[in-house]
């Protein structure tokens, strides 16, 4: 059944027509990412999900009802780690949670343990690297109560070889939490190598150009971005991309 | 304690010089006890009369503490007020800082002839010297939250109390401290200057009737008692702020 459902969806701003008329879905458990170009109307997407945006025109709906306009409903991870820097890592973590209501600190301290950052769960976040805030964020995000999590470009500002293990990593959290995501990247492999189903937008103004289904098998290891049949897609997305 | 020694001793050095040159141009130019004491005769009668000037103090210190606890707390509220009210902000501002041009020392005198000789003009003195500096430095803080965090909360579905408990204040808790740091010494200032208004005991009360008879080594116990009232002051703010904000040392 489908979790989100985005139905005829509109918005532009002044005279700039951003969305038009998107049309997705994202099914419970799946991983779903969104692909686009820089300045593709993605983040305004999210913030249309988010409700901090009214949309002109169609719905957004979770679970079959009507969400659109209302926030707190999804699950938060923003291009920056954004962690509360005069909070511990372990009150970062829980503050989804928090505004939402119970705080749950067992399970809390098993994810910040198993993310690998066991003993600094009562450290601050300006003693950690990039990689480790990014994790920071996930986490807090996974442990928000809702049921979808949306990532905006989660990873775009590390390092190849820190990105690369943080995709990884975040297979590995998700298949073991079974949450849904929805994902937003301008990067393509970033985008073959993470998900079920990858939504193309096309630009100015955006609609869905094409929708894949990404058929490897998970787990996914980092040796499948060098597998020819990899390559292969990653031409017949850029392709996709570039048509007009 | 050896850390403050080694950042300490530069200071502390410098003071000393001062104080022996003002000692020897006092003894080589032979000036009069009522024109400008030396140092050592300043000692001398702060040790002497120091039985005597003890309520003085206590008293002092009392109307200090008490004014800044209100002065700062009437600062704080007005800043969250007019933060979470930004029309009436527009407003306001610049009558809050038009309130900081009316000269003290005339207002003073008025302030007894409205509210008479007890606590409240006093109070009212030292308020008003103490909420502007926290007011503006936590309006600040609570301006310059950073957006990204702000989005984060209202995508997390923050209501607009918890935008404010869990993140606007924690963010403008620095800023909010380095106010009260200002709003400590000018506080000693505002308690000795309402006690020249008329009050039975107070540092203030004290140096008045010393200069007006020309015990100006008086004068002089008085100034320097409160400047270590001051930094004592400044110092429990600092220490409070270390407290408050552990995040920041670890940090660096």
């Amino acid at each position: 059944m489908a979790l989100l459902k985005i139905e005829h969806l509109s918005k532009s701003f002044d005279h700039l027509h951003v969305l038009e008329d998107i049309h997705l879905h994202v099914n419970a458990g799946e991983f779903v990412t969104i692909l686009g170009p820089s300045g593709s109307g993605k983040s305004t997407l999210f913030h249309l999900i988010g409700g901090l945006l009214k949309p002109d025109e169609g719905k957004i709906r979770l679970n079959g009802e009507d969400m659109t306009g209302k926030r707190g409903l999804i699950s938060y991870m923003p291009q920056q780690p954004t962690l509360f820097p005069w909070r511990t890592i372990l009150d970062n973590v829980l503050l989804g949670q928090e505004l939402q209501g119970k705080r749950d600190e067992q399970l809390a301290i098993e994810m910040i343990e198993k993310a690998g950052l066991a003993g600094y769960e009562n450290a601050f976040p300006g003693q950690l690297s990039g990689g480790m805030k990014q994790r920071v964020a996930f986490i807090r995000a996974l442990l928000s109560p809702q049921s979808l999590i949306c990532l905006d470009e989660p990873f775009s500002a590390l390092d190849d070889f820190t990105r690369l293990e943080m995709q990884q990593w975040l297979l590995s959290t998700w298949t073991t939490y079974q949450k849904t995501i929805l994902f937003i990247t301008h990067s393509i492999e970033e985008a073959l190598f993470l998900s079920d189903r990858i939504i193309v937008l096309s630009t100015n103004p955006a609609t869905v150009k094409q929708e894949f289904i990404i058929p490897f098998e998970r787990p996914r290891e980092k040796s499948l971005i060098l597998s020819s049949e990899f390559l292969q897609w990653k031409r017949e997305l850029t392709e996709s991309i570039f048509e007009r | 304690m050896s850390k403050l020694l080694q950042k300490g001793w530069r200071p502390a050095a410098v003071l000393l010089l001062l104080l022996c040159i003002w000692e020897a141009a006092v003894h080589l130019a032979n000036i009069p006890r009522w024109l400008l004491p030396a140092p050592t005769s300043i000692a001398l009668e702060f040790g002497n009369g120091f039985g005597g000037l003890m309520p003085h103090l206590q008293s002092t210190i009392l109307l200090t503490i008490g004014g800044f606890l209100i002065g700062c707390t009437i600062g704080i509220i007005v800043a969250i007020v007019l933060h979470m009210l930004p029309g009436v902000q527009e407003a306001v501002y610049p009558l809050l800082i038009l309130s900081q041009n009316v000269p003290i020392i005339v207002l003073a005198p008025l302030l007894v002839i409205w509210f008479g000789f007890g606590l409240l003009p006093k109070i009212i003195v030292i308020t008003l010297v103490c909420f502007f500096p926290v007011t503006i430095a936590a309006m600040n803080g609570f301006r310059t939250t950073p957006s990204e965090m702000k989005h984060y909360m209202l995508m997390a579905g923050a209501k607009k109390t918890q935008l404010f408990a869990k993140l606007e204040w924690p963010h403008a808790l620095p800023a909010v401290f380095s106010g009260l740091k200002i709003s400590a010494t000018y506080s000693v200032m505002g308690a000795v200057i309402s006690e020249w208004l008329g009050a039975k005991k107070g540092i203030g009360v004290y140096m008045t009737l010393a200069s007006s008879s020309f015990r100006t080594d008086r004068v002089f116990v008085a100034i320097f008692i409160i400047m270590i009232v001051s930094l004592v002051f400044f110092g429990l703010i600092t220490a409070a702020e270390r407290w408050a904000l552990k995040w920041r040392e670890e940090e660096s």
